[in-house]
């Protein structure tokens, strides 16, 4: 049966079948339904809330939760998540899974409240300190929001890392159906890493400080190797009209709805136009655009910010095509309308 | 012979990397001494500072994580609401403690999160040469107070303790010193009461430790200990600052 519940709502819930432990946050609108929400249920569930002091003291209990073994989450909107960068590098460093949710609004600074797409960087290129990559996933509806989520912990394991779902404030705040469909996850693979008290083994210890000769360098070569494990093997999107396509939209998240549609409407008009959206924004499917772009198809990125993600793209292309941007940010929303248009201009 | 005294188990066989005369290796064999007495070693999990303690998880031979610096006290939040069956306490120095992570100590004091804070106090921010702290004293040259720390441009020394007693979570803070046997006998006393106070769920528990830097306070050992009783407990004075516990 299928509820009509906010985006928000969605990813607690799926964060809860996916049997999360312990919920810090701090509020901040687009977002402040997801503290809300969790306030009550974690509550009713015997588990662990927090509504901490500041946004570096919630991803940082995170942190500590995380270095224990349970499934922990913060969630954040744009200028939160600048405070969050701080533990976001520490658990990467210290190899601590984690999931930590950006519903973005409009940026730089203070911003406003609407819903945007410009943490991309952010996000995809590190945002903390040091030579770091995070998982990145990028829902595009309130069904998408609860599955997301219901999946992140398990990734976040599988590596032992943070694990980002970068939503935005309209996929956020967007009531849809959604079909509750996954079971309630079982507890967890035994961990041999996490730190519970040293009865009946060595003591352990969780750290990113490796000051002897060399270790460092050692343990950020590991890291970029199981980087490139999950490139190679957690890439994620999604593809519409893209194999005649002679232009391929690129969007991920809200602007990728409404590319969908403009797609359609294209199609009507007799433009063989497509759509690939990035379910994954890190690891990036760069090899995927990169072979569409080898028969000389043109690529459209739209945005909702001033042009972030078509770097990547762009990267993937490789010069091979032309790639052309549309986007607005700050409370701007680009219309189907405008992406004919621009595919028009590109293609006739 | 009779042994009478042994490394505590809590202890691991290594050699502490501080330096000579440094009040960090008496106060880690107290809190270890306490951590044994009270039979807590196995269901420990304690936080790590960023200072001169940042090593804590090479000496201590129990469960250690490290925070980012100023963290410890919403690190340790995070594990103890996690694992409410855990013991968990956390290590900072007065950099630490009070500049960075005055937020997160002052909060997870007024939420009463049941938690022991062994906070070091020493005047100075040890591990990057000696620059001023917020428990600096007046006149006292440092790094960055090169001129003595004057009041109308770098403010005034923060009583942590006294700050904290005003939060209705803090239940328990004592400044103790360990510059002779009869304080170093109290320090210890005052560390096992917090973290008793933690095995009895009483609540947040803060032990300040007036400890020494003699390296970047540019004194020899004997100088140093003399000026922590001739000048800095002068301004820290040494005493219970709260007890909501007895
Ligand atoms: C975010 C951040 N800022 C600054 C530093 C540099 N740093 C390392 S230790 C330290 C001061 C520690 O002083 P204190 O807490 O008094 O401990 P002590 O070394 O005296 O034992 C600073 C500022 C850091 N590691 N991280
Ligand atoms: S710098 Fe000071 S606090 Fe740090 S180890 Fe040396 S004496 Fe101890």
């Amino acid at each position: 049966m299928k509820k009509l519940i906010k985006g928000n709502i969605a990813l607690c819930e799926g964060a809860l079948a996916a049997g999360l432990h312990a919920y810090f946050g701090y509020p901040i609108t687009p977002q402040n339904e997801i503290p809300a929400y969790m306030s009550r249920k974690m509550v009713e569930l015997g588990k662990v809330f927090v509504q901490a002091e500041s946004e570096l003291a919630a991803a940082n209990m995170v942190l500590g939760a995380a270095v224990t073994g349970v499934r922990a989450m913060t969630s954040s909107s744009s200028p939160g998540i600048s405070l969050k960068q701080e533990a976001i590098s520490y658990m990467a460093g210290m190899q601590l899974p984690s999931l930590i949710v950006n519903v973005q609004r409009g940026g730089p600074g203070l911003g406003n409240i609407s819903g945007s797409q410009s943490d991309y960087f952010q996000a995809v290129k590190g945002g903390g300190h040091g030579d770091y990559r995070i998982i990145v996933l990028a829902p595009n509806s309130a069904q998408e929001m609860y599955e997301t989520a219901y999946d992140a912990f398990d990734l976040a394991e599988k590596y032992r890392t943070p694990v980002m779902i970068l939503a935005d404030g309209i996929t956020g705040q967007m009531m849809e159906p959604v079909e509750f469909n996954k079971l309630e996850k079982k507890y967890f693979e035994e961990k041999d890493w996490h730190l519970t008290g040293c009865k009946d083994r060595n003591p352990r210890s969780i750290q990113s400080l490796l000051m002897k000769d060399g270790v460092l360098e050692q343990h950020n070569i590991n890291l970029q190797q199981k980087y490139n494990t999950i490139a190679e093997n957690e890439i994620k999107y999604e593809t519409y009209k893209t194999e005649d396509a002679e232009i391929v939209i690129t969007a991920y998240g809200i602007s990728s709805r409404i590319a969908k549609s403009a797609v359609k409407i294209a199609r009507k008009e007799g433009l063989k136009a497509g759509l690939f959206r990035p379910k994954t924004l890190w690891p990036f499917p760069s090899k995927e655009i990169s072979f569409l772009s080898d028969s000389g198809t043109k690529f459209l990125s739209v945005e909702l910010s001033h042009g972030q993600m078509i770097e990547d793209v762009k990267l993937a292309v490789n010069g091979k095509t032309q790639v052309e941007f549309l986007g607005k940010a700050g409370g701007g929303i680009v219309t189907e309308r405008e992406i004919v248009e621009k595919i028009k201009e590109m293609i006739l | 012979m009779n042994k009478i005294l042994s490394k505590p188990e809590a202890l691991k066989d290594e050699v502490l990397s501080y330096c000579p005369g440094c009040g960090h290796g008496i106060i880690h064999r107290l809190i270890a001494e306490c951590i044994d007495e009270l039979g807590v070693r196995e269901k420990t999990i304690a936080v790590a500072p960023v200072g001169c303690a940042v090593f804590a998880y090479d000496y201590f031979n129990f469960d250690v994580t490290e925070a980012p610096h100023g963290r410890p006290p919403a690190v340790a939040t995070g594990i103890k609401r996690s694992n409410p069956d855990k013991f968990v306490f956390t290590y900072q120095g007065d950099g630490d403690i009070a500049a960075i992570g005055m937020s997160e100590t002052i909060h997870a004091a007024n939420r009463g999160e049941n938690i022991a804070v062994i906070f070091v106090n020493n005047a100075n921010y040890g591990m990057t040469g000696g620059q001023m702290a917020p428990t600096t004293l007046i006149g006292q040259v440092t790094e960055t107070t090169p001129f003595g720390r004057d009041p109308k441009r770098e403010g005034y020394p923060i009583h942590l303790c006294e700050l904290l007693a005003t939060l209705e979570g803090a239940v328990y803070l004592e400044r103790v010193a360990i510059y002779n046997p009869q304080n170093i006998i109290k320090a210890k006393k005052a560390i096992k009461k917090a973290f008793q106070n933690q095995i009895d769920g009483k609540g947040f528990s803060l032990v300040e430790v007036i400890s020494n830097c003699p390296v970047d306070w540019g004194m020899t050992v004997l100088d140093s200990i003399k000026w922590v009783k001739d000048v800095f407990i002068k301004t820290f004075p040494l005493g219970v600052v709260k007890d909501k516990t007895s």
